[in-house]
């Protein structure tokens, strides 16, 4: 590995990203419905979501090899499933040993750094462990615990800046599943909701302190991490989603470990409204983002990042 | 000496430990989280923070929310073989460890925390002092400084904070009594390796829960 010295400053971020024509993130207990808070009708999208796309991004931006491995992993590819499948066909490695635990425990008296050793080398080779953390505990478990990694990258859940509109979209399809069907009717229906259009803001917070003592989450980290925000969309097009993208994405850099001003203080320097004369939002041109420079510390730099080059 | 801190965030979840698979959040923020929250700003191997009050400034909210998670956790012996050059480490495939668990969460939430610490003096070096650390806290607080940023129960749900403003003493949601039974305290981890809940009876009244002269039980 190159030289992969831990970041030595604080980070803030707040990504704006819209929707339009499509479920950014479905509600498990509403039938796959956009979620919604109910109190205020505004979107919400998990951090877990945006979590998955970030990993499925570096994934598939730079490939298999460490220190870019993922380890929670969604199934897609198919050139892994080929690759497995060939292994399959092969010899599978995997002899179980017995006394696996009572030798970690051995093992572990004479080396009490064992824990910290794997644990940093789980944070060495797979991305999203070092960038979000892990939890890694097992059977062994008393013998041996490297414990929960808590990785320096924290996300918040998104919510949209307008109360969304949910649609419910009929759709007939004109091939029938089963013969049973097929011999009473000749097409089936089915549904799917979409947003017309919502705009949402998620902030996010980066701990050089938790980089540097536990993860090793370091500058280069740092600018897959951006690229994985500003392109997560780009490679997860599918039918529910619609047309999403990232608008925005603001960077608050402290100037020390620690931090010079209050999180709340630097997101709230960054204002998003929708415009006066704009009734029913149908496009990001309909907001208007400002940025109050003078709310925020000059020894925070604040970074307005729009490359999207891969 | 005290410190006061305000903390406030959209979301919060303090799981009960008896509901969770599908959790179930407490309805005001547990002594444990307090105190996560301030060690998030500040903590030395020398010092203990104990928390004295915590007050409950908004309403007490629910709200839900399920999500898909997976079953499994990091399987140390794969890492093992991996470390050593044979396997892969076997990720965890989304797919097939997918599971949807609800959260019962809290919305709109703020607290004022009274806290202080107590020293542990076998871990402090002969520069360290309870005025230093004092002061540590106040200027990271003051700032907005912190090691990672604090949370309230899980990390999806951040908390902001800033020093108690006001002269007077924070105003609770409600007069009154409110009983809130048996709330979990904190860990008592004076055994590493098996770190044992100690509990208390929760009672509001006027809205603040206080904390010091609980009687604490494992």
């Amino acid at each position: 590995m190159t030289d992969r010295k831990p970041i030595e400053n604080r980070y803030d971020f707040t990504i704006l990203f819209d929707v339009k024509d499509g479920n950014p993130n479905g509600d498990p207990d509403s039938g796959n419905m956009p979620r919604v808070d109910i109190e205020t009708g505004n979107g919400l999208t998990t951090d877990v979501c945006i979590k998955r796309k970030i990993r499925d991004y570096v994934q598939t931006a730079m490939g298999e090899q460490a220190p870019w491995r993922i380890y929670i992993q969604n199934r897609q590819t198919l050139n892994r499933l080929d690759g497995e499948a060939l292994k399959a066909e092969h010899i599978n490695a995997s002899l179980e040993n017995k006394d696996f635990a009572k030798e970690i425990k051995a093992l572990k008296k004479t080396d009490p750094e064992l824990d910290r050793r794997l644990r940093d080398y789980m944070c060495d080779q797979f991305f999203d462990i070092r960038t979000f953390g892990a939890v890694m505990t097992t059977f062994v478990k008393g013998n041996l615990s490297c414990g929960q990694v808590r990785g320096p990258v924290q996300l918040g859940f998104a919510r949209s800046i307008d109360p969304i509109s949910v649609q419910e979209i009929s759709i007939t399809r004109i091939a029938v599943t089963t013969e049973a069907d097929a011999a009473e009717k000749n097409n089936t229906m089915g549904n799917k909701f979409i947003i017309p259009y919502g705009l949402y803001r998620m902030n996010g917070y980066i701990s050089a302190k938790l980089a540097q003592n536990v993860t090793g989450f370091c500058d280069e980290d740092l600018d897959v991490l951006w690229q994985a925000i500003l392109n997560m969309f780009e490679f997860d097009r599918s039918a529910a989603r619609g047309n999403m993208a990232v608008r925005k994405l603001y960077v608050f850099k402290h100037s020390s470990a620690l931090g010079d001003a209050p999180s709340w203080k630097l997101f709230d320097g960054i204002d998003v409204h929708k415009r006066a004369e704009v009734d029913a939002p149908r496009d990001f041109a309909d907001y208007e983002v400002r940025v109050n420079r003078e709310a925020i510390p000059e020894s925070v730099s604040l970074t307005e990042m729009v490359d999207h080059t891969l | 000496m005290s410190i006061r801190l305000e903390v406030w965030g959209e979301n919060a979840l303090f799981s009960r430990s008896e509901f969770k698979t599908e959790r179930v959040t407490y309805d005001v923020m547990t002594p444990s989280a307090a105190r996560g929250i301030l060690e998030a700003i500040f903590w030395h191997p020398g010092m203990r923070w104990r928390i004295d009050r915590i007050h409950v400034l908004n309403p007490i909210r629910f709200d839900s929310i399920r999500r898909n998670e997976i079953d499994s956790v990091i399987d140390i012996g794969k890492i093992r073989t991996m470390a050593e050059g044979r396997g892969d480490g076997g990720a965890i495939y989304t797919a097939e460890s997918i599971q949807q668990r609800s959260s019962t969460i809290l919305r709109d939430v703020r607290y004022v925390i009274d806290a202080h610490f107590e020293l542990n003096r076998a871990k402090m070096s002969s520069t360290d002092s309870a005025e230093k650390f004092q002061s540590m806290f106040m200027r990271r607080a003051a700032k907005g400084q912190c090691f990672h940023h604090p949370y309230f129960g899980t990390r999806e749900f951040p908390a902001e904070f800033q020093l108690w403003q006001e002269s007077g003493d924070p105003v609770g949601f409600e007069q009154g009594h409110r009983d809130l039974g048996y709330m979990l305290y904190d860990f008592d981890y004076r055994n590493p390796a098996h770190p044992t809940p100690l509990f208390f009876r929760a009672e509001l009244d006027d809205g603040v829960l206080d904390v010091e002269s609980v009687e604490v039980r494992s």
